[in-house]
C-alpha cells in the first residue's frame, strides 16, 4: 500500500512536466536572439520590439493580428455577457415551452465539434445572410454565438445558489420587478458577471476554428490564426513571442477570476474556498 | 426552484422573463439553429450543369440528393471510407493514450495527492488556459528536425526520422497532449466523490490493494470514465489544425481536415456541407450510445 502512491505520484510528476516543460521552451525562445525556434543562441529582446522589421512591435501583420484578437475579445465581452446575463435570468424563471427548449439548445454547443458550427457559420455567411460578411463581423457573430453558453452556465450556477428568497423579500417591501433585478439581482450576481465576462475573454483569445473559418485574409488574422499560418514556415521567434504574449493575458485573466472567485467564496463563509474554486474552475 | 407562498399570489412575470430571454434566444435561433439548416441546403443544393457552382436549396421539398450520394458512395467504398476509417482510428488511440496517461495521474490525485492537491491541481489546469495552437507551436519547435526532442529521438533505434511529416504517431500524440487536460478533470471530479469507506469495507473483507483497485474503484468510476472519454474524443472529431501543424500530409488526413478543404480551396461546398452532415450523424449516435451507457452504469452502480 505504500509503495504504490510512490509509483503514482512520479507518474503524476512526470505527466507535469510533459504538459508544462514543452510551452515553457516556446516561451523560452521567444527570447532567443538568433533567428532560430530551436537553436539556442543567447538571451534578447529582439523578437519583443527591438528586431528593426522581424519584432511583434515593428513588424506590421504580427501587430494586426496581436490587435483583431484583442479587439474582437473584448467585444464578443461586450455583446455576450449582457446578452447572456438577461438569457440567464430569463431562462431560470420563466417556465414555459420555449424556455425549455432554449434550455437544451444551448446545451448543443458544449457537445458540437467547434467545426461544425464554424463550417454552418461559414456556409450561412457565403450562402444565405446577405447582411453579413466574412471578416471581423462574423468572427464576432461566431464568438458571441460560442461563449453565451458559457455565461448562461456560469451566470445560471449563481443565479441558483442565491434562490429567490432576496429578490421575494425585496418585491415584498415595494420594489417593482425591475427594482428587484437592479438592485438586488444584479448586485448579488456581480462576481459571476465578472468571472463570465473573464472566461469569454479567455475562450475568444484562444479561439482558432472560428476565426479561421469566418476570416477574410490577412486583415482579419488573429494571434491562433496567425500562428497556424506560419507555424510550418520559416517564422522567427516572434511567432513565439506573440504566442507569449498572448499566454500572458491568458494567464492574467485566470488569476484575475480565481482572486475574485476565492474571496466570493470566503465572504460565503467557505472554509476550503482556495481548492473548491480551483475545482469551479475547471468544471467549465 | 420552490416558490414561496407569498410570491404565488402575485401576478407571474413571464412577460418580463420572456422579455430578458428573447434576445439571447433570437441570437442562438438566428446564428446557431438556422446556420445548420444551411449546411443541409448546401448538401442537397443544385449544382450548376453548366458551370460546375453549387447553388443552396432553402426548400426541403426541392432538395436534390444527388451530390450527397456520391458522397456517401465515396464514404462506403470509397476513399472518403479510408479518412472516416483513419479519423475513428486515429481518435480510438488517442482516446486510449488519454486513458493510460490520464488515468493514474487523476487517481493520485483524488487519492493520494494530500497537501499537494491544491497546486497539482492548479498545474492540471494550466494547460487549459494556454491556447492550444500555442501548444502545438511549442510541439512543432521541438520536433523540428534541429529540435530539441527529435535530437533526442535520434538515439533511439528508429527515431531518426523527419517526425513532422506524416507521422500517424505524431498525430496521435498529438492529440492525447493536447487534450489530455479535458480528460483527467471530469475523471477527478468522479474518483473525488467515491465514498472512502467502500474501499475500506473491501479491504476490511480481505481484498487486496490491486483488488480493491479493480473491484471497486474502477466500477465506481466508470461513469467518469465514459463522460471523460467523450469529453475529448467529440473535439477531436472536428480537431483538423493538430494535423495540419504536425503532419500536413495527405497520409493522415482525418474528416475535419476534408471538410475544410472542400469548403475553402474548391468549389463544391457540397461535398464539405454533406460531409458535416455525415459528421452530426456519427455523432449523434455516439451520443444515443453514450447516453444508454451512462443510464446502464447508473444501474450497475445502484443495483
Amino acid at each position: 500500500m505504500n509503495r504504490k502512491p510512490r509509483t503514482l505520484a512520479a507518474i503524476t510528476l512526470l505527466y507535469t512536466v510533459w504538459s508544462l516543460v514543452p510551452v515553457a521552451i516556446a516561451v523560452l525562445f521567444s527570447f532567443n536572439s538568433g533567428r532560430s525556434r530551436s537553436t539556442w543562441q543567447g538571451f534578447s529582446l529582439r523578437w519583443y520590439w527591438s528586431d528593426p522589421f522581424g519584432s511583434v512591435w515593428n513588424d506590421e501583420s504580427l501587430r494586426i493580428a496581436l490587435r483583431n484578437s484583442l479587439v474582437l475579445a473584448v467585444l464578443t465581452i461586450v455583446i455576450a455577457t449582457p446578452l447572456g446575463v438577461a438569457l440567464a435570468l430569463g431562462l431560470t424563471r420563466w417556465r414555459s415551452r420555449p424556455a425549455k427548449v432554449a434550455n437544451g439548445v444551448l446545451l448543443l454547443p458544449l457537445v458540437t465539434p467547434e467545426l461544425v458550427v464554424g463550417t454552418s457559420l461559414y456556409l450561412v455567411v457565403t450562402n444565405g445572410y446577405s447582411f453579413l460578411e466574412l471578416g471581423r463581423t462574423a468572427q464576432l457573430v461566431g464568438h458571441v454565438t460560442f461563449s453565451l453558453t458559457y455565461v448562461v452556465i456560469v451566470v445560471r450556477g449563481r443565479l441558483l445558489s442565491i434562490g429567490p428568497d432576496l429578490e421575494e423579500a425585496a418585491r415584498d417591501l415595494g420594489a417593482t420587478p425591475i427594482q428587484a433585478i437592479r438592485l438586488v439581482v444584479l448586485p448579488l450576481l456581480a462576481p459571476a458577471i465578472f468571472a463570465a465576462g473573464v472566461l469569454v475573454f479567455a475562450t475568444s483569445i484562444d479561439d482558432f476554428v472560428v476565426s479561421a473559418l469566418l476570416s477574410s485574409g490577412a486583415s482579419t488574422e488573429t494571434v491562433p490564426v496567425r500562428i497556424y499560418g506560419s507555424v510550418r514556415g520559416g517564422a522567427t521567434p516572434a511567432l513565439n513571442a506573440l504566442a507569449t504574449i498572448m499566454l500572458v493575458a491568458s494567464m492574467v485573466a485566470l488569476v484575475v477570476v480565481f482572486v475574485v472567485m476565492r474571496m466570493m467564496r470566503r465572504r460565503q463563509g467557505d472554509d476550503n474556498a482556495g481548492e473548491n474554486s480551483l475545482k469551479e474552475l475547471a468544471s467549465w | 426552484m420552490p416558490q414561496s407562498a407569498r410570491g404565488a399570489d402575485r401576478p407571474a412575470l413571464n412577460w418580463l422573463w420572456a422579455g430578458l430571454a428573447t434576445p439571447g434566444m433570437a441570437w442562438m435561433a438566428l446564428f446557431f439553429v438556422v446556420p445548420f439548416y444551411a449546411v443541409a441546403a448546401v448538401a442537397f443544393g443544385q449544382v450548376d450543369p453548366i458551370l460546375q457552382t453549387a447553388s443552396p436549396e432553402w426548400n426541403p421539398t426541392a432538395w436534390d440528393f444527388t451530390s450527397f450520394n456520391e458522397v456517401l458512395d465515396r464514404v462506403f467504398g470509397g476513399d472518403l471510407g479510408t479518412v472516416f476509417l483513419r479519423t475513428g482510428f486515429y481518435i480510438l488511440l488517442a482516446v486510449a493514450g488519454c486513458i493510460v496517461v490520464g488515468y493514474p495521474v487523476a487517481y493520485f490525485l483524488a487519492r493520494h495527492a494530500g497537501r499537494w492537491r491544491g497546486p497539482l491541481l492548479a498545474l492540471t489546469i494550466l494547460p487549459f488556459w494556454v491556447s492550444y495552437l500555442m501548444r502545438m507551436l511549442a510541439w512543432v519547435n521541438l520536433l523540428q528536425p534541429e529540435g530539441w526532442v527529435a535530437g533526442v529521438l535520434r538515439h533511439v533505434p528508429g527515431g531518426d526520422r523527419s517526425w513532422l511529416n506524416g507521422q500517424p504517431v505524431t498525430v496521435v500524440a498529438g492529440l492525447v497532449y493536447g487534450y489530455v487536460p479535458f480528460f483527467i478533470l471530469p475523471l477527478y471530479a468522479t474518483l473525488d466523490r467515491i465514498d472512502g469507506r467502500l474501499l475500506e469495507a473491501a479491504r476490511d473483507l480481505g481484498a487486496s490493494s490491486r483488488h480493491v483497485f479493480w473491484r471497486v474503484t474502477v466500477p465506481l468510476s466508470r461513469q467518469g470514465l465514459i463522460a471523460a472519454s467523450v469529453i475529448t474524443a467529440l473535439p477531436m472529431v472536428g480537431d483538423y489544425y493538430t494535423n495540419d501543424l504536425l503532419s500536413a500530409s495527405p497520409r493522415t488526413e482525418m474528416v475535419g481536415n476534408q471538410i475544410v478543404y472542400y469548403l475553402q480551396e474548391t468549389t463544391q461546398p457540397q461535398v464539405g456541407a454533406s460531409l458535416v452532415l455525415l459528421l452530426v450523424a456519427v455523432l449523434v449516435v455516439a451520443m444515443a450510445w453514450y447516453l444508454v451507457s451512462i443510464s446502464r452504469a447508473q444501474k450497475l452502480v445502484t443495483r
